[in-house]
């Protein structure tokens, strides 16, 4: 099954979202910020990147653009987690490398079905 | 697939409040005019977090009046907006809505709605005054009657696999709209294979989409490839190029899922969450820790040491020899070596620090001088001192007390500051420290200090001392602590109206701590509380009355002596008192309240321990003192009943069960008892 490594500092969003990929039957990896998930993609490798854009240390932003240069991530597919009024963070997003974006607030069903759109 | 979303609530309230203290921590230490960007970034994320949070979480009220907040602090952290002291106030106003909102889904009753409202609308006000165009009404799906379906052309860049993107996946997206027929261009394949890079793409596609879904549906596909593909989406129409392309054999039709299941789930999803969420409003909320990663790890680290120490015991055990005996001692040293670092770290757990209750004190002192009109810089020490949570949670409203008197009655305005020679802005500080197994908590003001004469004439007037009384200064300066006493001349809103330092000294008390008061006129006061670190434990010095063991927590006795029989004397023939210096006690024989066996009824036998509490003595009559030691309260009140002047029971190393003295109940006990001593006492300590 696709490992999936979830990004975000918010305790409960990074609870619901593992504890709804682990429902779906997904491996997932969870980090606290860009840079603990920075360390733990080089340590192990994801298959999804999945993760917020505002958060403390390195933001989701930022986390792709470094993620996209190391060449075991170059094709992976990122998606940014976003609220509907960071219209320009998507287009920021978008030019760090991430592959699409999910709109909060989002309810499980959303985020499963928004993943079947990245996995082959 | 079905998610309870209400367990996640829990987790969200916590980190929601966390959020919300580092928000007002944040906006109060923010500069007006002077922005720190990574203040201002800070307060955002906090706000930013809350606001996805309960939208995810099905609090969209909370979500709705967060984005506004967010909204400004997103101005203010792009320049476009100046901090201002306006702002900051407003801000800190919604941190107090949020927390109230909070605090109601949390409760699951209704939230102030006229107070969100209210606060909805300076919020709004403050940004860009008519700024109501910010919700433009969303495009209209216009949809065409004539449309059958869709043809899209869909040409990605070379880049496309670069953004993690893959046309497959997109295409198969399109399929899941309706029945189609795709047909793949492969124009732009190089010619050569040297010039062939497999990381580009070169493929394009052109798909009829035989479903007349609105266009955003079509578009949604495509959203996230906006700008890295040529798109083209032209309505088919039942004649015309959907002819043309229906006869190109290259196209295959794809059966469309079931989309009205999918969405009759969801409903049914939604419903059960609204049931949830009332069972959630029922059931009563769970306290609950968070603890430091480190913690787990070292308790964890502790366990497996014990495991160790185990086994070898029981290996030393299943052979033993007497040959082995030193072995068998190290093994003891050991386990209890590995039992008291256990013992250590599991109370450390609910340990936390002193931070979480001044952390408050902020904001509270910034409202509460603006509104007396005082200057006051407020400065803590010691944040990370830690103590028990149970002693955190009940220490906070006695401070809160504490801290508005010092601002209301301690120190003054700044004119009359000015005049005194000081600076016209006072100062306070919260201290806190470790001394021994207490910590201890200063309120120390620099303003005028308490009026010993006022307390005093205050005190006469009210009955609570004699006409003729002489007291100390600290007799004097603890009167303050006195029921219904208090010395502003005019009853504030700020500091109540003297039913609060009564009560204050009783919730301290309650907690096994002590509460005082050191004060010199002009130059201000100190409010000192003593709390012991934990509920759980006590230090207590173990007595012995014939073969009963008890214990008296040690920080309430002041002395031990050895009877000298002509300080004794008796008074209505039962009572006895005992002259030390020049201070009249009366004895308790504690052989006597508890109906036991003692060694000798002889008092120059025994010995007598003086305790206090509540700021009376008295003499505890024993045969003799034991050892001190920590020990572990269990409650009588829960394993059996209520027993006047015992406060617990422990179990001693021995396995008897020893009984905690309870020093207030036993002085209580001794004042109904001993009604006619106290008033000869009374009569010799005045005369």
């Amino acid at each position: 099954m696709a490992s999936i490594l979830a990004v975000d500092d918010s305790a409960s969003m990074r609870q619901m979202v593992t504890f709804t990929l682990k429902g779906a039957g997904y491996d997932v990896i969870e980090a606290i910020d860009g840079q603990d998930a920075l360390t733990k993609a080089r340590g192990k490798q994801a298959d999804i990147i999945l993760t917020d854009v505002n958060m403390p240390n390195m933001d989701g932003i930022a986390l792709i653009r470094e993620l996209r240069k190391l060449p075991q991530y170059k094709f992976t597919p990122m998606l940014l987690l976003t609220t509907e009024s960071a219209a320009d963070k998507k287009a920021e997003g978008k030019a760090a490398g991430a592959t699409g974006w999910l709109v909060k607030p989002f309810n499980p069903d959303q985020l499963l079905a928004t993943l079947k759109k990245v996995l082959s | 697939m079905s998610i309870e979303i209400s367990q996640f609530h829990q987790v969200f309230f916590e980190e929601s409040s966390e959020g919300l203290e580092i928000m007002e921590s944040g906006l109060l230490a923010l500069g007006v005019g002077e922005p720190d960007l990574e203040a201002i970034n800070t307060i955002f994320r906090a706000a930013h977090s809350i606001k996805g949070g309960s939208g995810t979480f099905g609090f969209t009220a909370i979500s709705e009046f967060t984005h506004v907040m967010e909204t400004l602090l997103d101005e203010m952290r792009a320049g476009k907006r100046l901090v201002t002291r306006e702002a900051v106030d407003v801000l800190l106003e919604g941190v107090d809505r949020l927390r109230g909102l909070l605090g109601a889904a949390r409760d699951g009753v209704p939230a102030d709605a006229d107070d969100v409202a209210a606060t909805s609308r300076r919020l709004e006000a403050l940004l860009d005054g008519g700024n109501t165009g910010g919700a433009a009404a969303a495009v209209a799906d216009v949809t065409l009657p004539a449309v059958t379906g869709w043809r899209v052309r869909f040409v990605p860049a070379a880049h496309l696999f670069q953004t993690g993107n893959d046309p497959a996946r997109l295409l198969r997206e399109l399929m899941a709209l309706g029945p189609s027929r795709i047909e793949c261009d492969l124009a732009r394949l190089p010619t050569h294979l040297d010039a062939y890079d497999p990381e580009s793409c070169y493929l394009a596609w052109t798909v009829d989409l035989d479903n007349d879904v609105p266009e955003a549906a079509v578009r949604e596909v495509f959203e996230w490839v906006d700008n890295d593909a040529d798109i083209r989406i032209v309505p088919l129409a039942g004649d015309g190029p959907a002819n043309e392309a229906a006869a190109t054999p290259a196209l295959t039709a794809v059966p469309a899922p079931d989309e009205r299941r999918s969405g009759d789930d969801r409903r049914q999803h939604e419903d059960r969450r609204a049931g949830d969420r009332r069972q959630m409003a029922a059931a009563p909320a769970t306290a609950s820790i968070r603890v430091d990663i480190d913690k787990v790890d070292a308790l964890i680290n502790m366990v497996g040491e014990l495991v160790i120490t185990q086994s070898m015991l029981s290996q030393l055990a299943a052979d033993f020899d007497v040959a082995l005996i030193e072995k068998l001692r190290a093994g003891v040293a050991q386990l209890e070596r590995n039992t008291r670092e256990l013992q250590e770290s599991v109370m450390s757990i609910r340990m936390m620090p002193i931070s979480f209750s001044f952390n408050r004190f902020p904001r509270l002192v910034r409202d509460l001088s603006a509104k007396l009109g005082k200057q006051v810089n407020l400065k803590m020490t010691g944040e990370n001192t830690e103590l028990d949570k149970t002693v955190l949670e009940k220490i906070g409203d006695p401070l809160v007390h504490l801290v508005r008197n010092a601002l209301d009655h301690g120190i003054e305005p700044p004119d009359v500051r000015r005049e005194c020679g000081k600076h016209s802005a006072g100062t306070l500080t919260l201290n806190a420290y470790h001394e021994g197994s207490n910590i201890v908590i200063e309120i120390i003001d620099d303003g005028a200090g308490l009026n010993r004469d006022r307390i005093l004439a205050k005190a006469r007037e009210r009955g609570i001392v004699g006409d003729q009384d002489v007291l100390s200064d600290e007799q004097i300066f603890d009167l303050v602590f006195a029921p219904g006493f208090s010395t502003a001349t005019v009853v504030s809103d700020v500091s109540g109206r003297g039913v609060g330092m009564d009560v204050v000294r009783r919730n301290i008390k309650d907690l096994g701590g002590v509460v005082e008061v050191e004060s010199k006129t002009g130059e201000g006061s100190v409010f000192r509380i003593r709390l012991p670190l934990t509920l759980a434990i006590l230090d207590g010095q173990l007595v012995r009355v014939g073969s009963e063991v008890y214990i008296v927590s040690l920080v309430s006795i002041i002395e031990s002596l050895q009877v000298k029989p002509d300080a004794v004397s008796s008074v209505a023939g039962q009572t006895e008192l005992y002259r030390l210096r020049d201070e009249y006690l009366p004895i308790v024989r504690l052989y006597d309240l508890f109906d036991v066996a003692p060694d000798s009824q002889n008092l120059g036998d025994g010995l007598l321990v003086i305790v206090e509490a509540e700021g009376r003595k008295v003499g505890l009559f024993v045969d003799d003192l034991l050892g001190q030691q920590q020990v572990v309260i269990k409650s009588l009140q829960t394993n059996f009943r209520r027993v006047d002047g015992i406060s617990g029971a422990t179990i001693l190393g021995d396995g008897k069960v020893a009984m905690i003295l309870d020093t207030a109940g036993l002085i209580h006990l001794s004042r109904t008892q001993y009604q006619p001593a106290r008033r000869w006492c009374a009569e010799r300590q005045v005369a």
